[in-house]
């Protein structure tokens, strides 16, 4: 137990299948041979910051397929959002895509993933990891970020920041905002860079037929089985950049989605790319999951990433009809720390 | 102009291609045009990834279209040709000095690449240290360097069976090409020495010892003094050193 600590903290009671820290990853050093890494779901990882009115790039918890348990040592806003891994709070049940209070000495239980991959755990405050290179991202593989650079561990004891920012009330994402995660999904992709490689039936047969996920599926990227991609002459290239969604087909003529862990560079030709928006429905699908490619243009392809944007616009002010904040009730609680001990101050602006 | 190509890579990806080969002229202008990048461009260019022959940028298509940034690009591609001519142009790069100790237990495959040749020990390690080797571009793990420019006179193929754990520092050769791994990794490439300075330490305020566009020189060490630089290293005192090349 601490006493008079910076933080609060929670504790790792499970650490299910496999869990990490991530944000919005560790850009800026893919020069350097340094992968991104953060959340494979940004939607997911983006909309449980908002519901626990954490600031953006705040760190989170990934969990995958079989979710992980906690315990919390001080009274700790949470918010959960993306995979539902059936969640109870002290054996009971807490909607998905919510913000809740979890008491002082109380457990938050995930169970298997009934739809989607990967769910999100925010916490009002976000994880207090070191920064490193300008992310609290886990990549387990050069064993940087997260804590020690590793998957969660049973005992794992973390810290939340403390935000003094306006208290934030518990929140429920509306509707409209849930995705339904799906067994068959469609996809849609930019071509190129190295799409001219191919045949052109080919080419036709990638975006007309279905792809299954492999077990091969993880934070690094994606092997597809289906009808096999031709290429024109050689499947290796001189080695170049991998964007984030670059669908690789090597000799063997079997797609490879990289994802969140890829490496920065590959030497086989790309025929597309995953455009961002669409990731999110990709880290949610599982192996044996089947996949549709949709070609598009680049102008739907920017409008697509305008309307993920604007909806998160959405889901903030879909919140600003709240009594806290209507018309007439500017009421505000504030948590106020004298001497020790914790007081919540309600003001209220009264006009005449 | 000899034509770059601008590539699709996704709604925030543009990739500048500047040819499809390993070749030095081609990886500068590559670099010379990141640099530019960096120094020339607004918000909108988020990062940019250099590789052997092409720049992958990444931008925010909804601060700046793709086709505005590629008239940018093409317009500072044009103008650094213009500067440089068809050749390689002129500019200072930075030679980084890497302290490696050859042979022995840190060089298991050493004595492997001089029978390999037909060359004495002495041979290989003179001619891996007798010139800067350009580090064409950083991947595989954080910090790896792809270098150019070693002699096939020391040539030598990879393991038919990869190593698990190949320890961070090592310094190997795979065919024609010679490298270090940064952080302790698995690798099929033949070991030679180490080095005990650090390429990556995400700790240190310059995490990364090289960038991409630097020339490594290897300098052979002794045992002594390879437990010495490492000391210091551990200590935080040791400051690698560091010259210019006159490019051009």
């Amino acid at each position: 137990m601490k006493v008079n600590s910076m933080f609060n903290s929670f504790t790792t009671i499970n650490p299910g299948f496999y869990t990490t820290i991530q944000d919005e990853g560790r850009w800026g050093y893919q020069a350097y041979g340094m992968p991104v890494a953060g959340a494979m779901d940004r939607y997911a990882y983006r909309v449980a910051n908002l519901l626990a009115g954490n600031q953006a790039n705040a760190a989170t918890i990934e969990m995958t397929m079989l979710g992980a348990a906690f315990k919390f040592d001080e009274n700790q806003l949470v918010a959960i959002g993306g995979a539902d891994m059936q969640a109870k709070l002290d054996g009971e049940s807490v909607s998905n895509w919510s913000s809740f209070l979890a008491p002082k000495g109380s457990e938050l239980r995930f169970g298997y993933a009934v739809s989607g991959c990967r769910a999100y755990l925010a916490l009002r405050g976000g994880i207090q990891v070191p920064s490193v290179l300008g992310s609290r991202s886990t990549y387990t593989r050069a064993k940087v970020g997260g804590l020690q650079g590793r998957a969660l561990q049973q005992g794992d004891s973390l810290d939340i920041g403390r935000d003094f920012g306006r208290e934030v009330r518990p929140r429920v994402l509306a509707a409209a905002f849930i995705p339904r995660y799906a067994q068959q999904i469609g996809i849609r992709v930019l071509p190129g860079p190295q799409d001219d490689m191919f045949t052109t039936e080919a080419t036709a047969t990638f975006f007309r037929s279905e792809y299954t996920i492999s077990d091969e599926a993880d934070r690094m990227g994606y092997r597809l089985e289906g009808p096999k991609i031709s290429h024109v002459g050689k499947a290796d290239i001189v080695s170049d950049a991998l964007p984030l969604g670059a669908i690789q087909i090597p000799a063997h003529g079997m797609p490879i989605i990289m994802m969140a862990d890829r490496q920065t560079t590959g030497g086989y030709a790309k025929i597309g790319t995953v455009i961002g928006p669409d990731l999110t429905k990709l880290a949610q699908a599982k192996p044996g999951d089947k996949i549709r490619f949709q070609k598009i243009t680049e102008p739907e392809a920017v409008e697509a990433l305008r309307q993920e944007r604007e909806s998160y616009l959405r889901i903030l002010s879909s919140w600003e009809e709240t009594p806290e904040s209507a018309p007439g009730g500017c009421k505000r609680t504030l948590k106020v720390a004298v001497q020790g001990v914790e007081y919540n101050v309600e003001i209220e602006e009264i006009s005449d | 102009m000899n034509g770059i190509k601008l590539l699709q890579a996704g709604e925030q990806g543009l990739v500048v291609e500047f040819g499809n080969i390993i070749d030095e002229v081609v990886n500068i202008k590559v670099h010379r045009l990141a640099k530019q990048l960096a120094q020339d461009s607004g918000s909108a260019i988020l990062e940019v990834v250099p590789t052997y022959r092409s720049l992958l940028v990444y931008f925010d298509p909804l601060e700046c279209s793709r086709r505005e940034l590629g008239e940018l690009i093409t317009r500072l591609a044009l103008a650094g040709e213009a500067a440089g001519g068809a050749s390689s142009g002129r500019d200072a790069a930075n030679i980084v000095h890497i302290p490696v100790c050859y042979g022995g237990e840190f060089g298991p495959d050493l004595d492997f690449v001089a029978t390999h040749n037909n060359l004495t020990v002495d041979q290989v390690i003179a001619i891996h240290t007798s010139t800067p080797y350009l580090v064409y571009m950083l991947g595989f793990t954080p910090g790896f360097p792809y270098l150019g420019g070693m002699s096939e006179q020391i040539a030598a193929p990879r393991l038919e069976k990869p190593r698990v754990k190949i320890a961070a520092g090592s310094v190997g050769i795979a065919g024609s090409q010679t490298g270090l791994y940064p952080v302790e990794s698995p690798g099929g490439w033949r070991i030679i020495g180490r080095t005990p300075i650090e390429a990556f330490n995400p700790e240190h305020p310059n995490p990364f010892l090289f960038a991409a566009g630097d020339y490594l020189q290897f300098k052979a060490v002794s045992r002594d003094e390879f437990g010495a630089i490492r000391r210091e290293v551990a200590a935080g005192a040791y400051r690698p050193e560091i010259t210019s090349l006159q490019r051009g």
